[in-house]
């Protein structure tokens, strides 16, 4: 509980720093910001933006987990990789895609689109796993009993995956909520936007802080409001070993259902991935340094390894206490962890260059402070995936180790870990892929000169030399293929 | 599994930690909000000219403004190089800079450098009007921005209002005509139809392939969409609106040295070296922009800067865009 309590309080830095840098001008500054006109109507598109991409993700991501697990799609097993491929391609790489191929394309509908399709895997990784494993004689005995097969999906079925629909969906709404990228390029006025604008209009740090905290005010309230539909249902293993379930017959829609995962991939994947190449072969002096950007590579994949593997570790106390324990306090701990999901990059970048430079010095702008950083933004991740395994190790087989003499830490290692282990690596998986595609905290925070595949593609763009971004933009798709792949295709048995 | 990978992860730490902690010492710590391509090869001529070596964060303007401005007197940043003015004078502001040393800041003219010498510019650029000649005969090209409100431009107009320069360009606006007449003309703008874009190179694009007649962007977009696809396939040209008119803003990217940095010495280097003849040249020739030192001429094609080009305003007062973007949100431009 300690450690949960720990990671939860470093969870909360971005927090301390926004009430901080708000409360500097006092009380009427803030009544200000909060209550221009504008402040409303911004709360209201970002959070119809979320609500709307949440919906729209978790139809996909269901929807695709049933055709490539449960009926005999064609080729369904490489449906099933590629259809969790676009979490590897970054939001404003898609979106300068998009945008480079129709310049006009602007306002709610392409950005409600873009974010769709990028975010729907957070859905449909785990649905697929649950769908995977659970058990069919449920669904079976529901249809002996005389259901429909529509009535037994949405009676027996649907509430299976509820819990990894749900947990996949408030990662989606808090993404949303917090991303940057493809909002500001398809000029769709979000909270995030306003945020970034208030930092550029007048350089004055407080009315950004003081957006931030009503950001998060709201984002508790979602956590909140999700905490209460996750209800008391436990779903610890059941005995016996489950079957494979028969595969459900498409008929004559069966080739006509591969469109859904073909298109789906081929806008989210393809199109980026050719109009980078199309730049670079439309460009006549691209600088294409191989070194350099295998270095970047490089860069990329320590930073991201170091990252994943903190942040797992961190998740599984914070995780634990979540699974096993009702109390007011754990409650409070699992929170913290996925507050700050929503804030945007900067402000969590910003929060702890305020406090490293206080409090760290010597760390600041080296590796670990940017580890921490990545820890701090990608917690609600790891923490995700973990839950779900970790309510597969109730804690009675802990006790009952115990009983038999074993010591606290030998039980964790011989029997919890185990069951976690799972979890631990789709975690880890998770957010080394977040890791490697992260912007701002890595331009804030990492050494001076420390170059990510992010970063120059990030440079590239900004110079407008877009041959440049190609070659890191493919490889950073490339790289981050790897784990997404791993995750799809080992059944990703525990983001649930 | 996972006490192993957490082991793994441990020694992975200390490794990196140790690997990472080899940087700093004796080199220059610069932040750059000005893009890579454009800031390293200046950095490499520096040091071979000085022998001091210089390590660059490279950001947004604004991000780094803000980094600086959290950092405080603990800044790792020895020069800060900017973009915009706007960014620089907010660093100025809040009196995070040493004044430049007298022979560099007296090198720039007083227009483009900070009243107390903050910050200087080390080189321009200037709004112009991007058009397509195919569409638009040079008669019928406008003096001056205001008459872009005329009906004629309906439809015609290629505009990027998320842009930082578009915003200073109104904030300068503001500042020489004030409130009213900048609200009817942005009114008015928004009336004649104009097709956005999320950014000014999107525009020079554009117009280069003929889908919108004209744009307002930056003069350089245009000489490096022609490096990149040739002169034979580049149809667009460059307008300058007369003398004072907001439509010729000049503002500059500029360098300023923190007033806590402990390398004075080698800082003032860095800043004395943009302002000599190799430097400018550079962005003259390379980045296609305005060279600040008396003498170094244009890129060709380029006419040289004008001392009446521009309208006159302390660069420094760009910072801040409040106002202005109230006002594009207001007439529904943004």
């Amino acid at each position: 509980m300690a450690l949960a309590g720990a990671v939860a309080a470093a969870a909360l830095l971005p927090v301390a720093y926004l009430l901080v840098r708000a409360g500097d001008g006092g009380w009427s500054a803030i009544a200000d910001t909060l209550f221009m006109a504008r402040t409303g109507r911004l709360l209201v598109r970002s959070l119809g933006l979320a609500a709307a991409v949440s919906v729209a993700s978790a139809a996909i991501g269901i929807a695709l987990a049933w055709l490539t697990v449960r009926c005999d799609l064609p080729g369904r097993r490489f449906w099933r990789v590629v259809a969790a491929l676009p979490l590897a391609v970054p939001s404003y790489v898609a979106a300068f895609a998009f945008v480079s191929n129709l310049p006009e394309l602007s306002g709610f509908l392409p950005t409600f689109a873009a974010l769709t399709l990028l975010s729907y895997p957070y859905v449909f990784l785990p649905v697929a796993a649950v769908l995977e494993r659970v058990d069919p004689a449920l669904e079976e005995a529901a249809r002996s009993l005389g259901d429909g097969p529509g009535t037994a999906f949405r009676r027996v079925t649907l509430r299976q995956i509820r819990p990894a629909a749900a947990t996949g969906s408030l990662l989606v709404c808090l993404y949303v909520l917090s991303d940057f990228g493809a909002v500001s390029i398809l000029r769709f006025d979000t909270f995030t936007r306003v945020i970034y604008e208030a930092y550029r209009s007048s350089f004055d740090r407080r009315p950004a802080a003081i957006l931030g905290c009503l950001l998060l005010v709201f984002t508790l309230g979602i956590l909140v409001a999700e905490a209460r539909t996750r209800g008391r249902a436990r779903y610890y293993a059941g005995r016996g070993t489950p079957r494979r379930p028969a595969l459900v017959p498409l008929g004559r829609w069966r080739w006509a259902a591969v469109a859904l995962p073909a298109g789906v991939a081929g806008l989210a994947i393809v199109v980026p991935l050719a109009t980078t190449v199309r730049w670079l072969a439309e460009s006549v002096q691209a600088d294409i340094d191989l070194t350099r950007v295998s270095a970047a590579g490089g860069s990329s994949v320590l930073a991201s390894v170091l990252g994943a593997v903190v942040t797992a570790a961190a998740a599984v106390p914070v995780a634990v206490l979540a699974a096993r324990s009702r109390s007011r306090i754990a409650g409070f701990i699992e929170r913290s962890a996925f507050v700050g999901h929503a804030l945007p990059g900067i402000v969590v970048a910003l929060s702890l260059v305020f406090f490293t430079v206080r409090f760290m010095n010597p760390l600041y702008q080296r590796l670990p402070v940017l580890v921490f950083a990545y820890v701090v933004l990608f917690l609600p991740l790891a923490v995700s995936s973990i839950y779900g395994s970790a309510l597969q190790a109730p804690p009675s087989l802990d006790e009952v180790a115990r009983s038999l003499g074993r010591r606290p830490l030998e039980v964790f290692r011989t029997i919890t870990a185990p069951l976690l282990a799972p979890g631990v690596a789709a975690g880890a998986a998770l957010v080394f892929l977040t890791c490697l595609k992260e912007l701002p905290a890595t331009l804030l925070l990492g050494p001076t000169g420390f170059e990510t595949l992010a970063t120059r593609v990030w440079s590239a763009t900004q110079a407008g030399a877009y041959g440049d971004a190609a070659l890191p933009a493919l490889l950073l798709v490339a790289v981050g293929a790897l784990p997404t792949w791993a995750l799809a295709r080992r059944g990703g048995e525990s983001l649930s | 599994m996972v006490s192993a990978l957490r082991r793994l992860g441990l020694a992975l730490l200390l490794l990196a930690t140790s690997l990472a902690g080899c940087s700093g010492g004796d080199r220059l710590t610069l932040y750059s909000g000005r893009a890579e391509v454009q800031v390293k090869p200046i950095l490499e001529m520096f040091e071979r000219a000085t022998g001091v070596k210089v390590s660059a964060r490279y950001g947004a303007s604004a991000e780094l403004a803000a980094q600086i401005a959290e950092e405080g007197s603990r800044t790792r940043a020895d020069v800060f190089w900017a973009q915009d003015a706007g960014a620089l004078g907010a660093v100025d502001k809040l009196g995070l800079f040493a004044p430049v040393p007298p022979p560099a800041a007296g090198a720039v003219d007083q227009k483009y450098r900070a009243p107390d010498n903050g910050w200087v510019g080390v080189s321009g650029r200037a709004r112009v009007i991007t058009y397509d000649p195919r569409k638009v005969p040079q008669a019928e090209l406008p003096a001056s921005v205001f008459d872009l409100t005329a009906p004629k431009w309906k439809g015609r107009i290629g505009l990027a209002p998320t842009n930082g320069s578009f915003q200073s360009f109104v904030t300068a606006m503001l500042l020489t005509v004030g409130e009213g007449r900048t609200r009817t003309w942005l009114s008015g703008i928004k009336a004649n139809d104009p097709k956005t874009y999320a950014s000014n190179d999107l525009i020079v694009r554009a117009i280069n392939e003929g889908q919108v007649d004209l744009g307002l962007v930056n003069h350089y977009y245009l000489f490096q969409l022609q490096s990149e696809i040739g002169p034979e396939r580049t149809v667009a040209r460059n307008h300058y609106t007369a003398g004072t008119d907001p439509g010729a803003l000049v503002n500059v990217a500029g360098v300023g040295i923190l007033k806590s940095s402990k390398k004075q010495a080698d800082a003032a280097r860095l800043v004395e070296y943009l302002l000599t003849e190799p430097a400018q040249r550079h962005f003259a020739q390379e980045n296609f922009e305005y060279p600040m030192l008396a003498g170094v001429p244009t890129a060709p094609g380029l006419p040289p800067l004008q001392p009446t080009q521009g309208p006159a305003i302390n660069l420094g007062d760009l910072a801040d865009l409040q106002h202005t973007l109230d006002l594009l949100r207001q007439t529904g431009l943004l």
